[in-house]
């Protein structure tokens, strides 16, 4: 009884939920995807996974000692973040890609905004996006599947929304069938082609209520229907909702804690907001597809959608009208 | 009926049969002045005055403020000043048992005809609201019938903090007293209906108070789920009613009279026997006991230090009046229980110390809330003193739960923040 007693502000009971185990989550949400992946494209599909997550985690050791911060790279948020960058590219990049991306997204995007929780748009897609604008060629050949684990070929494959029927518009047999589009045995990114993989994660992550359903549900049903009115095609809309970015971004990528609205009502206008710009990018211009724009682009709403979305919290009036 | 909120905690409810046992007399009593919300009651005593059991020692004019009786007879030996857990000071007497508990002459039952004798009775009793919040009851049973007339009585039984189990036994022990004391406070306020709301954790008090009230159609047993925080007034009172405090209001403006189970137990027990408020039915228990964890009836001014000492305590770094979440941090085991005492934890572990880190604006904190307020947006806008937006917020709508900073992955100190920032709201 001779020691000091700890008088505390309340509660003093912490729940066991850490950023940690939150990051922790995600990345196993992912793994499936990301194994898909490497079983799709083959060992150089692992690769570029493994040079983005490492580099991720390196440079932000580095960051933080340049910088005198405390060491944040425990809290897996740069793994994930390596992770989902990875997963965003062709398994046929040349390997300094990667490793530029990683920089982007980890120094650039995130740790000179202020590091987690700060960035204003997310780390991964922003790098995705100056790796597409820089480096234009080679960001835009994607791999064939391969048929066994060792094999590499840098064939240029079509994907999904690169396809010639889209260019041309008129002819009306999809290039891909569903179940190639759902075991993602498709042309593409290594993690964004295995629809059925994605999903199973995003369903962990709901159950575990990591992530709420409203910005995917919001995301993909906004693309569906603007799609199923534009074309008038049941089995286009499905297609344009499974192909592409659109699994990945709406479940993992358009979530990001930091960079989406913190409200319910503002997570639908941001789903519904990068539902949009996708339909409108995808069908409209000239780029095949839009995820990641979309994406960017309602990251850089969110602080105003969060200033106008509120709660309504248990017994509050509405404010009254000042003149 | 909207979902609330809230979060699942674990109950450790290790005292649910624990029978409630006399803690006996103390060495020295002392008692603060200070136990209630409202004016502080002047200490009649002096130095070596003589006490008896029940005798009145401290009043004051105000009628926002309630008496203070003295638990034992005795003599006072010393008057000294009190530093009280919020930082105010005021003065505390100290009294030593002579061992009789020799009742004051002046200890009968009181005499109630109609409404303004049953407030006085229960303003003399010394009673406040024994849920922990420590306000003056006789003054929530002053409702104007008039400007907010009161339909329904809630029964605060949620009893959702975890570790403590007095208001269940309360239920168990007292079930006659429950009663009568909910049929005097209905009779004599003029209040048609009663709620009663119960964690589904405490089944046995279900049962009970279930079989109990068959009879009456006026009593009604509501089950509420085990969802912290289920006894804060304002959810108890949308769970049990549907009704919405609004802000800056009262309950009564909803037209509901929230009063706690062992609340209204004391008001049939006073209106027996005439004993005012001396002891308390209080849970011991925590991580750092080693035995003689349950439930006693303690007198008001005994030292912390002897409940203690007699549950084997070792190695404690928090000491808390009341349950983890909301309770009041104990700074010296010399400290004394209290009229609002309604449990003494004792922990091995100071879990509010965890250092913070960076926000990741999850929004846990949000979902949590049982009021759907913003705490990690009161976090920012405090930084930045923007008292504007504070407002804007609803900050003053918060209750101080605790829920925010249980659920935050990043550790931060959410239900500090937003004390201090309505002090900054006060103060503009």
């Amino acid at each position: 009884m001779n020691d000091l007693l700890t008088v505390a502000p309340s509660p003093h009971l912490r729940g066991k939920n850490s950023t940690k185990n939150v990051m922790l989550a995600v990345i196993i949400a992912l793994a499936p995807a990301a194994v898909a992946g490497c079983i799709i494209f083959g060992w150089r599909a692992a690769l570029v996974l493994l040079i983005t997550m490492l580099c991720s985690v390196v440079f932000e050791a580095i960051f933080n000692l340049i910088t005198k911060r405390p060491q944040t790279i425990g809290d897996l948020s740069a793994l994930l973040t390596g992770l989902l960058l990875g997963m965003n590219l062709s398994s046929t990049v040349p390997l300094y890609i990667p490793v530029i991306g990683a920089f982007c997204a980890v120094v650039i995007v995130k740790g000179l905004f202020g590091g987690i929780g700060q960035n204003f748009a997310n780390p991964a897609i922003s790098a995705r996006i100056i790796l597409a604008v820089c480096f234009a060629a080679q960001m835009g050949s994607y791999a064939e599947p391969v048929d066994n684990f060792l094999k590499f070929d840098a064939i240029t494959a079509p994907t999904p929304l690169s396809a010639d029927f889209l260019i041309a518009g008129t002819d009306k047999v999809l290039p891909f069938t569903f179940t190639d589009m759902l075991f993602g045995t498709t042309g593409g990114c290594i993690g964004e082609t295995c629809a059925l993989a994605l999903i199973i994660g995003a369903v962990g992550l709901m159950a575990f209520r990591i992530i709420t359903p409203t910005i995917p549900l919001a995301y993909i049903g906004t693309v569906f229907v603007l799609t199923l009115i534009y074309t008038g095609s049941i089995d286009e809309a499905i297609y344009y909702t499974l192909a592409g970015g659109l699994m990945i971004g709406a479940f993992f990528m358009a979530t990001d804690y930091t960079t989406s609205p913190l409200t319910e009502r503002g997570k639908l206008i941001f789903g519904i907001g990068c539902g949009l710009i996708t339909f409108v990018i995808r069908f409209f211009t000239k780029m095949p597809e839009g995820v990641s724009f979309s994406i960017l682009l309602m990251n850089l709403l969110t602080p105003l959608i969060d200033d106008i979305v509120l709660t309504h919290p248990l017994g509050s009036r509405k404010p009254e009208v000042t003149k | 009926m909207k979902n609330l909120g809230g979060v699942k905690l674990p109950h450790h409810k290790n005292t649910a049969d624990s029978k409630t046992v006399d803690f006996g007399l103390p060495k020295l009593i002392r008692i603060p002045m200070a136990q209630a919300m409202g004016a502080v009651p002047n200490l009649y005593l002096k130095k070596d005055d003589k006490v008896f059991v029940g005798q009145k020692i401290g009043s004051a004019d105000s009628f926002m403020s309630a008496p203070i009786h003295s638990p034992v007879s005795g003599d006072v030996i010393d008057i000294s000043d009190y530093l009280n857990p919020n930082g105010s000071r005021c003065k505390a007497v100290t009294i030593r048992p002579d061992g009789e508990q020799t009742l004051f002459e002046e200890v009968r039952p009181p005499e109630i005809t109609d409404k303004a004798s049953f407030i006085l009775a229960v303003r003399e009793s010394g009673l406040t609201g024994l849920g922990g919040a420590a306000f003056p009851t006789h003054v929530k049973l002053s409702f104007d019938e008039k400007k907010t007339p009161i339909d329904t009585l809630v029964i605060n039984g949620a009893e959702c903090e975890p570790y403590i189990t007095s208001d269940s036994r309360c239920f168990i022990e007292d079930t006659e007293d429950v009663l009568s004391g909910i049929k005097l406070c209905m009779k004599y306020l003029g209040i048609a209906r009663c709620v009663i709301g119960i964690e589904d954790n405490k089944k046995e008090a279900i049962a009970l108070m279930r079989e109990k009230t068959a009879a009456d159609s006026d009593i009604e047993i509501k089950v509420l789920p085990s969802l912290y925080p289920q006894g804060a007034e304002k959810v108890i009172i949308y769970k049990t009613t549907g009704r919405v405090v609004m802000e800056g209001q009262l309950p009564s403006n909803a037209g509901v009279l929230v009063l706690n189970v062992s609340t209204v137990s004391f008001i049939s027990k006073y209106c027996k026997t005439g004993l005012p408020l001396t002891s308390k039915r209080l849970t011991l228990d925590g991580t750092a006991l080693t035995k003689n964890r349950g439930n006693y009836n303690v007198l008001i001014g005994t030292p912390v230090a002897e409940l203690l000492e007699f549950a084997g305590a070792e190695n404690v770094k928090t000491l808390l009046y009341g349950g983890p979440m909301m309770g009041v941090p104990i700074y010296s085991p010399e400290q004394p229980v209290l009229k609002s005492t309604n449990a003494i934890l004792a922990f091995n572990t100071d879990a509010a110390l965890t250092e913070p880190i960076a926000c990741i604006r999850c929004g846990t904190c949000s979902r949590a809330c049982p009021l759907n307020l913003l705490p990690m947006r009161f976090e920012t806008a405090y930084k930045v003193k923007d008292t504007k937006l504070l407002a804007k917020l609803k900050l003053p709508l918060c209750m101080n739960c605790g829920c925010c900073s249980y659920v935050c992955p990043a550790n931060r100190p959410l239900t500090e923040t937003n004390l201090l920032a309505k002090e900054l709201l006060r103060k503009k």
